[in-house]
């Protein structure tokens, strides 16, 4: 006999009691007769500029009806018992309570959310460029956990090349290509020298912290006190889409790194799923001996696409030390490259599905920014906590349902 | 530095080639990674020479110089025990630094708040809720990862983040001592400290013996025990665990507490035996040292004293390394990651010192994703 609580009655139980939950939790705090106020600006508009459009949102009643939302949910993932909810189901539960959190917050307030969803798309291009740089590794049966290390490389070689060439376009060249360099360190052990591919990673990341420390102290400071200085990768809006109210915010006014991460996950979509090179990317990550058998050559070909990964994950870097800031700082990764981890498998190792993953998390980080100037009743400690735990319900909730490629970790042997 | 042998899972004579080769390749990987750094050091024009023989003298010159490394190997070791117990179990606990930061934690409340009982009651009691705060932070990657699948490699990671923010919010919050202007928690109470053992000129302390008391504990309970012969049979194979009636979940559990128990134990003793307060910003990223401390010693727990040793070394001579030279701290961490490379991929060693390969050289491994 199968036991009564599987994995979706656990899941819908989970989100029901949660949900029962948030709202008395609020309860608490909130009066019936307070509101939020979600307001929408016009593109480009300053504080001062009167909205678009003002949305006031009894507080209590929006938390009531979103906790009413997650129970209806809860019991249909119960009832249903679909494989492919549970991911829907665990993502809303994310989404509905950052949205509550973010309203709960904004109590007798206006809070932006044109500029909180922009501000979500900036945060995720690191994570999501990461995400990819682990798909594409991870589909040629590579276990790729240096992500945070290639980063950390990337940010700190990237700055230098930007100080010393006092342009940060000429950085991001140097990122990607330090990314790519230290990567094959990791392709040569887990390829070659048939290394434990967590291991190398591991190792890769400690080699980060350390070479990227070392140049800190021993170049850029240096550099710095001889007063090299440049600025940070410019906005360019793109003319006309900018101009439409709500998605030219969010979609068309960032810097050049948000473009191309926002470029490459179509890009890759296409290329993985609809290309010869694709098809063989995925044989050699599923099943190298059959690949071999038709002629293709995986090593070279785990070589080359660990080494391509090296270069998004060194971008992802440049977006740290050259995009969100010009500075570099020892560990300024954070956990990115972690996180990037967990939203390609949030992700099911799909672009668009770890894009979505990465908005998961930027969102969760956005919001932290946000209500850090407001005095909220949560210390910021906790907010801050968010991503890290967030990162954890999607793993405990969506793996499982999801599939790694099936080579993934193993070295090939002829 | 001397190595003990490697545990043979027989009683038979030890075969010294064996364990003549397999302390050969992290020798030689040290050696590598010296001279590595030595390069380093000349391409940035600083003296070669003064750095090393600083470095030397600051781990080992003198009786001060030696207590203060052995004070700075013991969170080390304990921390690379703790991963030495997830590798016998196939988990790989890069969250060390977190359960550290826990078991501080828990071990300095222990110390404070507990007043009225004599040392041989208090000191112990504040060890063992140190280890349990270690413990719990380390048993629910476990958890996740057996009912789950969610990777404890990420789920550890993400546990860092959390017990550091949750450590900052506790020390800046309710434990803050009101009377202290910067934030720290109230010091623990003199029942509650480690006793020195050289005097009171010396910070050597009662925990280094603990850990080399644990380390050898570690090893009986590991290769000498049904609970340790559980651990090491679904960490080599989990499909023939289950098959043998063994628990997964159980025992993926079990060996991340007790992998949690020992890292919050580093925490735990160098609150009671050094700092005497917890302050905020107490992370020293012993997390991915640990792991490297264990690779080092290629997870055999006796191994892991010369190993964390070693590593106390390194960081204790380098505060002298950086005042003779003028190179930075840092250079310590390459030279440890470019160790740690080495050892990882030994048949980069044997390839570079042209060393046969004998059997039985894969020590750890991991897992994949994939349940």
């Amino acid at each position: 006999m199968k036991p009564f609580f599987n994995r979706f009655r656990v899941v819908g139980l989970v989100g029901i009691v949660f949900a029962a939950l948030l709202f008395w939790l609020v309860a608490q705090q909130v009066p019936w007769e307070a509101f939020s106020t979600l307001r929408i600006t016009y593109p480009g508009a300053r504080p001062v500029d009167p909205p678009l459009l003002d949305i006031p949102l009894p507080t209590l009643i929006t938390v009531l009806i979103i906790s009413l939302g997650l129970i209806v949910g809860g019991i249909y993932t119960m009832l249903r018992q679909q494989a492919q909810l549970i991911p829907w189901y665990v993502g809303s539960i994310i989404f509905a309570t950052m949205f509550t959190i973010l309203i709960w917050a904004s109590v007798e307030r206006r809070v932006d959310i044109v500029d909180m969803f922009a501000r979500m798309v900036r945060l995720a291009t690191p994570i999501a460029l990461g995400a990819m740089a682990g798909i594409l590794c991870e589909r040629s049966g590579i276990v790729n956990i240096a992500i945070e290390g290639l980063m950390l490389t990337g940010a700190c070689v990237g700055f230098i090349i930007a100080l010393l060439a006092g342009n940060p376009w000429v950085g991001i060249l140097g990122a990607m290509a330090a990314g790519g360099a230290i990567v094959m360190l990791h392709a040569l052990l887990s390829i070659r020298f048939k290394t434990d591919q967590i291991i190398s990673g591991t190792v890769i990341n400690i080699l980060a912290v350390g070479a990227t420390g070392f140049m800190r102290t021993a170049i850029i400071l240096p550099l710095q006190a001889q007063g090299n200085t440049g600025a940070s990768l410019p906005i360019l809006p793109i003319p006309l889409l900018s101009q439409i109210p709500i998605l030219g915010p969010i979609l068309f006014t960032h810097q050049p790194i948000a473009y191309a991460m926002l470029l490459l996950v179509p890009i890759l979509t296409v290329l993985l799923f609809r290309t010869p090179w694709g098809l063989r990317t995925r044989s050699i990550g599923e099943n190298p001996r059959a690949a071999d058998t038709m002629g293709i050559d995986v090593i070279r070909m785990r070589y080359m696409n660990v080494f391509l990964a090296g270069l998004i994950a060194g971008l992802a870097g440049a977006w740290l030390s050259l995009e969100a800031t010009f500075n570099f700082d020892d560990l300024m990764t954070n956990g990115r490259g972690f996180i990037a981890l967990a939203a390609m498998i949030f992700g099911n190792w799909m672009p668009f599905g770890a894009l979505g993953g990465a908005m998961l998390f930027s969102f969760s980080d956005a919001l932290q920014i946000k209500i850090q100037s407001f005095d909220f009743a949560l210390p910021p400690q906790f907010i801050q906590m968010l991503p890290y735990i967030i990162t954890i319900v999607v793993l405990a909730g969506v793996v499982g349902r999801t599939r790694a490629p099936a080579a993934v970790g193993k070295p090939y042997e002829k | 530095m001397s190595r003990a042998p490697a545990t043979t899972p027989s009683r038979a004579a030890i075969d010294w080639r064996n364990v003549f080769f397999s302390v050969l390749v992290p020798i030689l990987a040290i050696f590598t990674a010296l001279l590595i750094g030595a390069g380093i050091i000349w391409a940035t024009g600083a003296n070669v020479a003064a750095a090393y023989t600083g470095l030397f003298s600051g781990a080992f010159g003198g009786v001060q110089a030696i207590s203060n490394t052995l004070v700075e190997a013991t969170p080390f070791m304990f921390a690379g025990l703790a991963v030495a117990v997830g590798f016998k179990c196939g988990l790989f606990n890069i969250g060390a630094e977190g359960q550290l930061a826990m078991g501080a934690i828990s071990a300095a409340v222990a110390g404070f708040a507990i007043t009225g009982l004599p040392t041989f009651i208090h000191l112990p009691l504040a060890l063992v809720i140190g280890a349990l705060g270690g413990a719990f932070w380390g048993a629910i990657p476990g958890f996740l990862r057996a009912r789950t699948g969610a990777h404890e490699v990420i789920v550890t990671i993400m546990m860092n983040y959390i017990a550091i923010r949750l450590t900052d919010y506790l020390i800046k919050g309710p434990l803050r001592d009101r009377n202290a202007s910067a934030p720290r928690t109230p010091n623990i109470l003199e029942s509650a400290q480690l006793p020195l053992l050289l005097g009171p000129e010396y910070r050597l302390h009662a925990g280094f013996l603990i850990a080399v008391i644990m380390a050898f504990f570690i090893n009986w309970l590991l290769n000498r025990t049904t609970t340790g012969f559980e651990i090491g049979t679904v960490g080599a194979n989990p499909g023939a665990a289950r098959y043998a009636g063994i628990s997964i979940t159980r025992n993926f559990v079990l060996a991340m507490s007790m992998s949690g128990a020992l890292a919050g134990l580093a925490g735990a003793v160098t609150v009671l035996g050094v700092e005497r307060n917890l302050k905020a910003s107490f992370s020293a990223g012993y997390g991915f040292d640990s792991i490297a401390v264990a690779l080092l010693a290629k997870s055999n727990p006796i191994g892991i004293i010369p190993a964390a040793i070693f590593w106390g070394a390194l960081r204790n001579g380098a505060g002298l390394m950086q005042l003779q030279s003028g190179i930075s701290i840092n250079l310590i961490n390459i030279i440890q990651a470019l160790v740690i490379v080495f050892v990882a991929a030994p048949d980069i060693i044997r390839l570079i010192y042209r060393i046969p390969k004998t059997g039985d050289q894969q020590a750890v491994f991991t897992r994949g994703w994939g349940s």
